[in-house]
């Protein structure tokens, strides 16, 4: 742990729709390798901060640097930017119109030039390691929501990503379907992959998470270990978001 | 009523003018495979140049938006005398000397699309805006995304109303003989004005509904289809 400490590191970080501030002067340090788990209510910012991360939302003041490398300065090269930063969606976004193999395939094609047969074969290790090697030549839509979002997730490490953004990945699935999602996630904090995850999965992020930040109304209150996190909060708001998830069963 | 039947289904007259119709209604159906296959082309310029984002493109988007404004407002008629009559009467070396064919295919051209534009931009912007967040937030360019992921799926999308489109084109092929093309429907008021009988009219009338018959049957095909796969994709 912390071998390269600020893998990803924000500063300031404050972001607006129009009037209302969705992220106020956020600082955030993830280290390589390490798994950070953003929680809190629907709303608090969590999407957003992931959206900044890759530039699919610009930031209004502040610093964001990945990789040694300011990436909100507005000069960075931003399809080279998300090469090597994979986000996965709570709606799992696969392409409707591609195979399962396609959907896998096409960035390594299209963005690092692989040739179609190291493509496929890389692609299709992937699909081996996520359980759905004879998924391949389905479409996306014969698939159950668990099975597009481990596809969803194979596509983004297809580009061999140094960093991992998890969007809510479970939260659109049904109950039964978010284990295999989960245990996905699972093996690649085994093979050190560095994650920052927004999720509402309270014993899942206890389980993997390296930190847990706590986020309300575009702020995070508190971040630590989960043991601290999530059995001894100092902040109000941290208890009573959690005892409400507790009240929700989601625990 | 016995009279009408003469005038306008005469089984003689069929026969007879049967050849000079058909002959001309292959002039209708070759302007109308050429204009199509430039309509799908340009339309489909037209409309990504009209998505293209950020200030720089500015000019191109309200230069691509005039353009079909002008056309689709412009009764295709007028379009084709301008082009069919106005064009050869300029006597530029480069653009006046070809055919009443060639003139009439650009007016058909240009006026259709005009409209396909349209259609193929309802199409773009009916592919959800999550698809090409995907495709970007994977390292793929505007371009890419757009070819790759937008367009396939757009463009799948719109099939049934293209072919609408071009069921109004192969009729409005007619619109070219009306001014200088002897095709389908020239040869038919040709033979009308000759031996007083419009039976001719009959003939191409005819042939126009075997050609677009098969192609709106097709239409309704694939809408069909497509209710099933989405029908199933809910369950």
């Amino acid at each position: 742990m912390n071998a390269t400490p600020g893998f990803v590191s924000l500063r300031g970080v404050t972001k607006r729709f129009g009037e209302l501030e969705v992220l106020r002067n956020v600082d955030l340090d993830v280290a390589e390798h390490n798994v950070v788990c953003l929680i809190g209510a629907s709303g608090s910012g969590k999407s957003t901060l992931l959206r900044c991360i890759n530039l699919l939302e610009q930031v209004d003041e502040g610093t964001i640097v990945v990789d040694g490398q300011e990436v909100t300065n507005g000069t960075v090269d931003v399809n080279a930017l998300r090469r090597k930063i994979g986000i996965v969606f709570q709606a799992y976004n696969l392409f409707p119109h591609m195979t399962v193999l396609q959907n896998v395939m096409l960035a390594p094609r299209k963005v690092r030039s692989l040739s179609r047969e190291v493509a496929r074969g890389t692609a299709m290790e992937l699909l081996q390691r996520i359980g759905l090697a004879d998924k391949a030549h389905e479409f996306p839509d014969r698939l159950s929501g668990g099975q597009q979002q481990r596809v969803a997730i194979a596509r983004a490490l297809a580009m061999n990503p140094k960093l991992l953004l998890l969007d809510e990945i479970t939260s659109a699935l049904d109950p039964q379907l978010v284990a295999e999602v989960l245990n996905l996630v699972r093996s690649l904090t085994d093979v050190g992959m560095t994650m920052i995850i927004a999720t509402h999965e309270m014993s899942f992020a206890r389980e993997v998470a390296d930190m847990i930040c706590f986020l309300d109304a575009g702020v995070i209150w508190e971040q630590g270990p989960p043991a601290e996190i999530l059995t001894a909060p100092r902040e109000a708001r941290t208890r009573e978001f959690l005892a409400r998830v507790l009240e929700g069963g989601r625990m | 009523m016995h009279q009408i039947l003469h005038l306008f289904a005469d089984p003689f007259a069929f026969r007879q003018v049967l050849p000079d119709v058909w002959s001309g209604f292959l002039i209708n159906v070759h302007m109308m495979l050429i204009a199509e296959a430039l309509v799908l082309a340009l339309a489909l310029l037209i409309a990504v140049v009209r998505g293209l984002p950020g200030p720089a493109a500015k000019p191109l988007r309200a230069l691509a938006i005039v353009y079909t404004d002008f056309f689709r407002g412009t009764p295709l008629i007028i379009v084709a005398y301008a082009f069919i009559i106005g064009i050869p009467g300029l006597r530029y070396a480069g653009i006046s000397g070809y055919s009443n064919e060639v003139y009439g295919i650009a007016a058909l051209t240009v006026v259709y699309t005009a409209y396909v534009t349209e259609v193929y931009r309802a199409g773009i912007e009916s592919v959800h805006g999550s698809q090409r967040m995907a495709a970007r937030s994977l390292g793929l360019n505007y371009g890419q995304a757009l070819r790759y992921v937008v367009l396939p799926q757009a463009i799948r999308r719109v099939v049934p109303p293209l072919l609408n489109d071009f069921i109004g084109l192969q009729k409005d092929t007619a619109i070219i003989g009306a001014i200088g093309v002897i095709e389908a429907g020239a040869q038919a008021n040709n033979y009308a004005s000759e031996y007083f009988n419009f039976t001719g009219f009959l003939v191409a009338a005819v042939l126009f509904i075997y050609l677009t018959i098969p192609l709106a049957r097709f239409t309704d095909h694939l809408i069909r289809e497509r209710e099933l796969r989405e029908r199933a994709a809910m369950v």
